[in-house]
């Protein structure tokens, strides 16, 4: 007798006794993971506090040189990836077509390729304005130190969550294929569940970073 | 069918007021509130992260485990960023013997 390569999992895996007690530990688990991703944005948030504190007027002028309509075009683009990537969570959990779970995870992946091509403009507008430190950097007005600390941490607290979403758009392309090919029922979805505290996760940490990067000062 | 099931309808309405609250952290911005300024920007962006923790990430419907871990982080990290501030604020109010 041959069996089909893809077979559905058995939902209950062996050592739990209900599939709710198998639910929490897997919630449990993702969330103490999320934690150690929480203390290394955690300890950027401090760099960047530590230096606003020491250097706040200068923090105000490096503000204004950030793009004030990129940043919250990006922050809406997020939170509607955040919605649809919610949606499918839902759907696939209440047993929806796989289409239309499948249909949403690539929303929620397009979306978040959006981000990353409007993110990639304002990075190629840096870039051309010279002030990437350490690539190109070059300041002729005052405080020229003070502002490169500035654009130090935009650069590495920008780029370290846009690593973090290009993992969570990998992860949501894998969710979609294996949807697609019918991995998943109601019964079985903690996966997509996972990837979406994932991707929420991300969309929380730039919920703090366009307000710390961005509006800093009025623009 | 295990976990609890959000209706959509909620999670429509917590996108809106994302949104909104989103539009009133730029509208902030443009009013010249000297130090609330950051205030009211960091209390919007910390009300925000509260409702895509609590709906779109389930923590209001999880069971008290995850809750408890979820507060577990919250706490260190306010000490991580309490902690090493306390230091920085408070580094030039005493003198060092010897300097």
């Amino acid at each position: 007798m041959t069996t089909r390569r893809h077979a559905l999992r058995a939902p209950l895996a062996h050592h739990f006794d209900t599939l709710e007690q198998q639910h929490d530990a897997n919630v449990l688990g993702m969330w103490v993971f999320l934690l150690t991703e929480l203390m290394l944005f955690g300890a950027l948030f401090l760099m960047y506090t530590v230096n606003r504190y020491a250097y706040a007027r200068v923090f105000e002028e490096g503000s204004r040189h950030l793009d004030l309509a990129f940043g919250a075009v990006n922050t809406a683009v997020l939170i509607v990836s955040s919605l649809l990537m919610a949606l499918a969570v839902h759907s696939a959990q209440s047993g929806s077509s796989r289409f239309r779970t499948a249909l949403l995870l690539m929303g929620t992946a397009a979306l978040g390729t959006t981000f990353l091509v409007i993110k990639g403009f304002e990075y190629y507008h840096h870039w051309e304005a010279h002030e990437v430190p350490g690539l190109n950097w070059l300041w002729t007005g005052a405080n020229a130190p003070q502002i490169q600390i500035f654009f130090m941490l935009y650069f590495f607290m920008t780029g370290v969550h846009a690593i973090h979403l290009i993992i969570g758009i990998t992860l949501v392309a894998i969710m979609l294929l294996n949807t697609l090919r019918g991995k998943y029922n109601e019964m079985y979805y903690a996966p997509v569940e996972m990837t979406g505290l994932y991707w929420h996760l991300v969309d929380v940490i730039w919920v703090f970073l366009f307000p710390l990067l961005y509006l800093v000062a009025k623009h | 069918m295990h976990g609890h099931i959000i209706p959509t309808r909620t999670y429509l309405l917590v996108c809106g007021a994302l949104l909104v609250l989103t539009g009133a952290t730029v509208a902030a911005n443009f009013v010249e509130l000297g130090v609330f300024n950051t205030v009211a920007a960091l209390a919007i962006a910390g009300a925000k992260a509260a409702l895509i923790v609590l709906y779109f990430m389930h923590v209001r419907y999880s069971g008290g485990l995850t809750q408890l871990i979820v507060l577990a982080g919250l706490l260190w990290l306010g000490l991580l960023l309490v902690g090493a501030m306390d230091d920085y604020l408070t580094r030039g109010w005493l003198p060092v013997p010897g300097k």
